[in-house]
This record gives structure tokens, sequence and C-alpha cells, in this order.
């Protein structure tokens, strides 16, 4: 404990503490201390996070609309709920975000663990190549987005002259943003692109925490590497890509930007995912109430499917 | 080292007031005022425009241009959250039911009143679209600054080549000349398409395609209206079955997805207004569909403009019309410098500054320029821009209008750019969408 009664002036770290403040907090008991501490956090989060998840939460069952501050509020109970999960365009777009999900979520997951393995053999120059790989995850989806817009282009775009190359079809044949057929696959590989890097940090970080004594240990005891990696390598890694699984998986059911910038939901409706759904009734429909309704059921799905999976990987970790 | 940082911070501050100096106008003293808009040709014109108004008043111009994709999610955010950013407003035609219903446009009648600006000086259907809410009433929320509608440009040296000539008229056996017809505009575009000109391959026709914000409707309407598409019976207001879902409206949808899919360049699913001027200029497309408003840049063109372009207004089907653009002036009610915003519409409306206005590129509504003897030959669109005003057709301009564009953004590009559905099943859609939401505002039909 900090001696609080001297007499002078106390330094805390950088801080100077003039003795009548000094007074003042020796008056506290630690539990008090740690209120005056915390307070300061725990308003900021009511402020910015629980306070707008309550509020939303009441705006969900009313029919207010931003646009129009003036108007009357009417309680509408669970209306938009009912609104919400009976509307075929809703389950279309929540069955467009499934596929995108699930396909980047597999893909990275497999492309990115496969990195990350041969990344963890320290070959020459692999840090270099490390740095280049981890390149995609740098950038704006701002700028991915317009980029892939032009290499996408079916008349000038850099991948339909690679796929014309590998498959013979003329380059201006197809069009990845606006085929229905394609489309949902394009946001899928740029996605992948971009965050496979992001998996193969963390399964990389699994790798390197496995120690060297084990793989000893199975040397000695005349262990396959085809063994050793799946008795030894993927168990011991399995939480951390299943964390990497989590995060994308949440991060995706929530895709925007990227999507919105490649195909702004089209053709059609083809790769329109939940949230630019959202957006549009948020802020160019400007329906406020069915909106917030719509976002908590979407909150809902993302928090209760994250907890059963955040139980899962805790069984994995404690095996 | 301490008198030489004092020293260089001097220096610092005393460059920094004589750069304020150098750069500050006369008008300093006075205030400044926000004027906001679309990032495009027009808007140019108008800051040069604008320099006249601070001469003459001393009231310092700032102009905040957003690209129009962006254009009304910027704005209406604006003005949906009491914004003050902007003093003045050229907001879209269709904003005006909300903006006046929601109190976000001061209403001008008074003012009007006041320093005798007569709505009879402009053009009806620029008063009807830009400046009236509830329609055809006399209560003005705006000033008709900026007409414009859609029209079409075309590659005038591709049509007077003689090879293109006799192979045209050896397949259609007529000319090979502006459309009268959109099917003759098919057939050209057909034409076109895929037909190698100075060894490039080229394309038939760039139209709208867009699908986030407004592009398929504004595209799709032109074809729509031609056919007989009505938003709602003229006798019967919100009534719209049989007026939005005709069959001759259902022949016009058919007829866009038509030309979508034979004639336009590969990659063209989610095009607008910039993606068809790159097309034109790029030079990849005979035909192009797009706002007047781009006419006059697109005529000074170093490779595609002169003699080389053409302009000619929607061709017609059963009937003839075409989608109106265009926006009307407003002061904001949240803005702090309404005076001043009033002064600049009062001085806009004066004659000798419409007439600038056009010169310079912007598209004046007021009589005193559009029915001057000399203007259709004053430029090279000007006669089918004439045309074009008199025969245009707008959106709603209800205040749910974002909420009704949607619905039919969905539904079009559903059916002309996903291949979803038949046509009568998209404009059946509409009409449920449509009605569903006029019911939620308490619209009786």
């Amino acid at each position: 404990m900090n001696d609080l009664s001297a007499p002078s002036r106390i330094t805390y770290g950088a801080v100077l503490v003039r003795p009548a403040v000094v007074r003042r907090i020796r008056g506290l008991s630690d539990k008090a201390l740690a209120w005056l501490f915390i307070t300061p956090t725990m308003v900021l989060l009511l402020a910015i996070n629980i306070f707008p998840l309550i509020w939303t939460i009441y705006l969900s069952f009313t029919n207010y609309r931003a646009n129009r501050p003036n108007a009357p509020v009417k309680w509408l109970g669970i209306d938009w709920y009912q609104t919400i999960l009976t509307d075929p365009d809703i389950w279309a777009a929540m069955q467009v975000t499934a596929h995108f999900v699930f396909w980047t979520v597999v893909i990275e997951t497999v492309l990115g663990f496969g990195l990350a393995f041969l990344i963890d053999k320290k070959f020459r120059g692999h840090g270099v190549w490390t740095t280049i790989i981890l390149l995609p995850m740098m950038l704006s989806p701002a700028v991915v987005g317009n980029f892939w817009t032009f290499l996408y282009q079916p008349q000038i775009g850099l991948f339909n002259y690679v796929v014309a190359f590998l498959t013979g079809h003329p380059a201006s044949s197809f069009q990845m943003l606006g085929d229905v057929t394609l489309s949902p696959w394009a946001i899928v590989i740029v996605d992948a692109w971009m965050w496979t890097p992001y998996v193969m940090l963390i399964c990389l970080a699994g790798l390197r925490s496995i120690p060297d004594y084990i793989y000893e240990a199975a040397e000695v005891d005349r262990a396959s590497k085809w063994r050793q990696f799946w008795s030894i390598t993927l168990p011991m890694a399995l939480p951390f890509i299943m964390l990497a699984v989590l995060f994308r998986g949440i991060e995706n059911f929530k895709m925007f930007d990227m999507v919105n910038l490649l195909t702004g939901g089209g053709p059609g409706s083809t790769t329109e995912v939940a949230s630019i759904t959202l957006k549009r009734a948020a802020f160019e429909s400007w329906r406020t109430g069915y909106s917030s309704a719509f976002a908590i059921i979407l909150f809902v799905t993302v928090f209760g499917l994250a907890n059963i999976y955040v139980k899962a990987l805790n069984r994995v970790k404690s095996r | 080292m301490n008198i030489s940082i004092k020293a260089l911070f001097a220096a610092g501050g005393a460059l920094a007031v004589g750069i304020g100096a150098a750069t500050t106008p006369a008008h300093a003293q006075g205030k400044t005022i926000t004027l906001c808009w679309a990032a495009w040709d027009p808007a140019n014109a108008l800051v040069e425009l604008s320099k006249d108004f601070t001469a003459k008043t001393g009231i310092g111009m700032k102009f905040e241009f957003v690209p129009w994709t962006n254009y009304a999610d910027r704005f209406l955010n604006e003005l949906n959250s009491r914004g003050s950013l902007c003093d003045l407003i050229i907001g879209d035609s269709q904003w005006i039911g909300g903006a006046a219903e929601n109190g976000q446009y001061v209403k001008l009648n008074d003012f009007f009143k006041k320093e005798g600006i007569s709505m009879d000086d402009y053009m009806p259907a620029t008063v009807v679209g830009y400046s009236q809410w509830p329609k055809n009433t006399p209560n003005y929320w705006a000033l008709p600054a900026m007409g414009d509608a859609v029209g079409w440009t075309y590659r005038k040296d591709w049509f007077a080549r003689p090879d293109a000539q006799k192979d045209f008229k050896a397949k259609y056996d007529r000319d090979l000349a502006v459309p009268k017809t959109l099917d003759e505009l098919r057939d050209i575009a057909k034409f076109f398409q895929g037909r190698e000109i100075d060894g490039k391959k080229v394309y038939g026709a760039s139209i709208y395609t867009e699908r986030g914000s407004e592009g398929i409707t504004m595209g799709v309407s032109n074809y729509l209206y031609d056919y007989g598409f009505k938003y709602q019976d003229p006798n019967k207001p919100y009534a719209m079955d049989g007026f939005v879902n005709s069959p001759g409206a259902v022949k016009g949808l058919e007829a866009y997805k038509e030309l979508y899919k034979c004639c336009t360049p590969p990659g063209a699913s989610n095009s607008y207004m910039s993606e068809g001027l790159d097309a034109f200029k790029s030079g990849q497309v005979a035909l192009q569909m797009n706002f007047f408003a781009f006419f006059p840049g697109l005529y000074k063109d170093p490779n595609v403009g002169g003699d080389k372009i053409g302009f000619f207004s929607n061709p017609a089907a059963t009937t003839q019309a075409t989608q109106l653009g265009g926006q009307g002036i407003s002061v904001v009610s949240y803005s702090k410098n309404q005076g001043e915003a009033l002064q600049y519409i009062k001085w806009f409306s004066g004659g000798d500054v419409q007439k600038k206005w056009w010169a310079l590129g912007g598209y004046s509504c007021a009589k005193s320029v559009l029915n001057d003897p000399g203007f259709p030959d004053s430029a090279p669109f000007s006669k089918e821009f004439l045309k074009s005003m008199g025969m245009v057709v707008d959106f709603w301009a209800e205040p749910s209008y974002a909420q009704l564009l949607q619905a039919e953004q969905k539904r079009v590009h559903d059916y002309v750019v996903a291949d979803k559905g038949t046509a009568q099943e998209a404009l059946d859609g509409l009409v449920k969408d449509w009605k569903a939401i006029f019911k939620e505002e308490g619209k009786k039909f």
C-alpha cells in the first residue's frame, strides 16, 4: 500500500498529487477508490453501448421514423418482429448472408491454416513472404472494393484475363459482378483474399505455441510427419483455429462495406446480405422502428450463435 | 536555440496572418453561405456563376458537392438530422414532399410575393416538378434551378460511315438515322453491338442499370412511360392496379430488358450516369442514355464531342414521354443564414443571371431564356432539351419516395438484370410493395 500521509507532495508514476487531493483520497476506502477509477469507463460504456442498445430495443416496438421527428410515435408491440420474421425478402437476405459466411469462413480457414503451416517452417525469406501475405489485410475495405471492381471488369479486368488464359473462355464472355450465379462467389473470393492473412496470423500464433519437445518426443517414438500433424499439430492448434473461425464468422455476418462497394447487393438482390437490407431500411427508407427490430434480431442471432460456439471452444480448450 | 524557436513561431504566425490576409477577399467582413448539390458538370458552372453574387452582395459562397451515388444519402441524412451545414440546397425533385412535410425547407410563397418572383415566369413542368408540394397547388418550396430530363446521345460519325449506312440499309431496309421509336433504337443498338469500327469492337447502347440508388428506375421509366405506364389512376389517387402493371407497362419493361440483354457492353449490370459517360467517351458505345445536364460537357469532349456527337430526346413507343431530372433550389429551415440564402435565390432568379446560367452550362428553367427565339439554336442539344421538357414525367414525390424508389429498384433490377420472374410478376410485385408503403403512410385508396 502506498503511504498517502507523506508530508508534502507524492508522485504516482508521472502524476504529481497535491496534498489537498491526498487528504481527500485518504478518507476513501479501497472499494470506493476502485469505484472511483472504474466509474468513467462504466459511464462511457453505458452511454455508448448499453443506452443505445436499450433505446434500439424500445424503438423496435414503435413506428418511429428518424426523418419525421415531429410525427406521433405509436406503440406497435411485436408487429415489426412478426413482419420481419415472416418476410420472404428478409429470409432471402439471411440465406445470402449464410452462403457468404459459410464459404468465406471455410475457405479462409483452410487457406489461412495452410499458409500458417508453411510460414511456420522457417525457410529462407519467410519474413518477407509473411509481410507480403499480410498486405491485403492492411488495406481499407473501400480500397479493396474499388480495385476488385476493376479487376472483375469484363473488358479490362485482370481477373477475367487470368480466367480466360486458364480456361480458354473469352474474357468478356462472363461478368463476375453482374451474373446471378457468379456474383455470390465474386464477393467470397474478395473477402477470402483480404482476410485469409488474418486467419493465418491467428493460426501461426497457435502453431508457434506448440512446444518443440512434443515433436521431439514424437520423433523418438518414430511417429510419421503425417501422424504428428493429426495427433499433435492440429489438436493443439484447434483452439486458435476455432477462435479465428469465431472472429471471421461474426465479422462476416455483419459484412457491409465491401459488398456494398462491389455489387451494392445486386444483381437484383443476389448479393444483398442482411446488413445491406438493414442499411436500406434504416437510412434510405428511414423506417427506424422496423430497422431497429431487424438489428435486434441480427444481434440476438449473432450473440446466440457466438455463445454456443464459445462453449464448444471452451470444451476443446479444456481437453 | 530558444531564440530561434521563438523566431520560427513568430515568422510562422506572421506568415499565417499574411496568407490569411492575402487569400481573404473583400467579402470576409460579410457572411458566407454554403450551397449543397451534386458533384457534376453543372455544379462547376454554378461555382463560376456565383462569383457574381459574391461580387454584388459581398456574401461569400461555399460549396458542398457530393457524387450522385451518395448525394441522396448524404444530404437526406443532413436534413433528417437537422444539420445546418447547408444554407441552400439544390435537392432532388423527389425530395420535395418529405422536405416540405417534415419542415426541412423554408416555404417561399411570402418571399416570392414580397420580391415579385412569379412562378408564371418558369416552365410549368419545372414548377410542378421542382417547386410545388402538394403537386399542382400554389405552395412553393423551391425556385426551379436546373431543368433536366433523360435524353440520348449518339455517335454521329459512326452513323455517317458509308459502310455502316450500307449494312444497316441492307439489314433493316431503312436509313441509319436518329431513331424515332424505341424499336428503331433497339435495332440500331443491335446493329452496332459487337461491330468492328476502326479495328475496335464496339457495343450498342449504355443504359441505366444501377442497383444501389436510383439508376435503373431512372432508366426503365423512359420505357415504361412510353408504353403507357402511369403511377396512379388520374381520377383516383393511389389506385395503382391496371396503371403501374398495365399490359403496356409490362411491354415497356420487357423492351428495356431486351435492350439490356442484346445491346449493352459487358459488365454493364450496375451502370449509371458516370459509367454511361465513361462508355461513351471511351468510344465503346454508339448510343448513350443520360441526363441533358451532361450534354454540354460531352459536346466539348475532344474525342467524341463536336461533329462526332448527336443528341435526341427519348423516342416514342405507343406514346412519348421522358423521365424528369433536375432540381429546385431551396433554403434549409435549419440554416442560420436564411436571410443571405434568400438573397441568393432572389439574385439567381434575375433574368440576366438566368441567361448567364444557361451560357455557362446550367439549364435555366426561366421562360425568358427558354422562350427566347434564339434558344433552340443556341446549342446542338437545346432543341431536344425543349422537346423533352415538354413531355417529362417524374417519379413519386411523396414523403415516402425513398421507400417507393427502393421497391422499384429491387423489383426492376431483379427482373431486368438478375432474370428473376416475368415482367408481369415484377410490376404486380411493385404494386403490392407500393400499396404496403402507402398503407403504412395512412393513405386511403
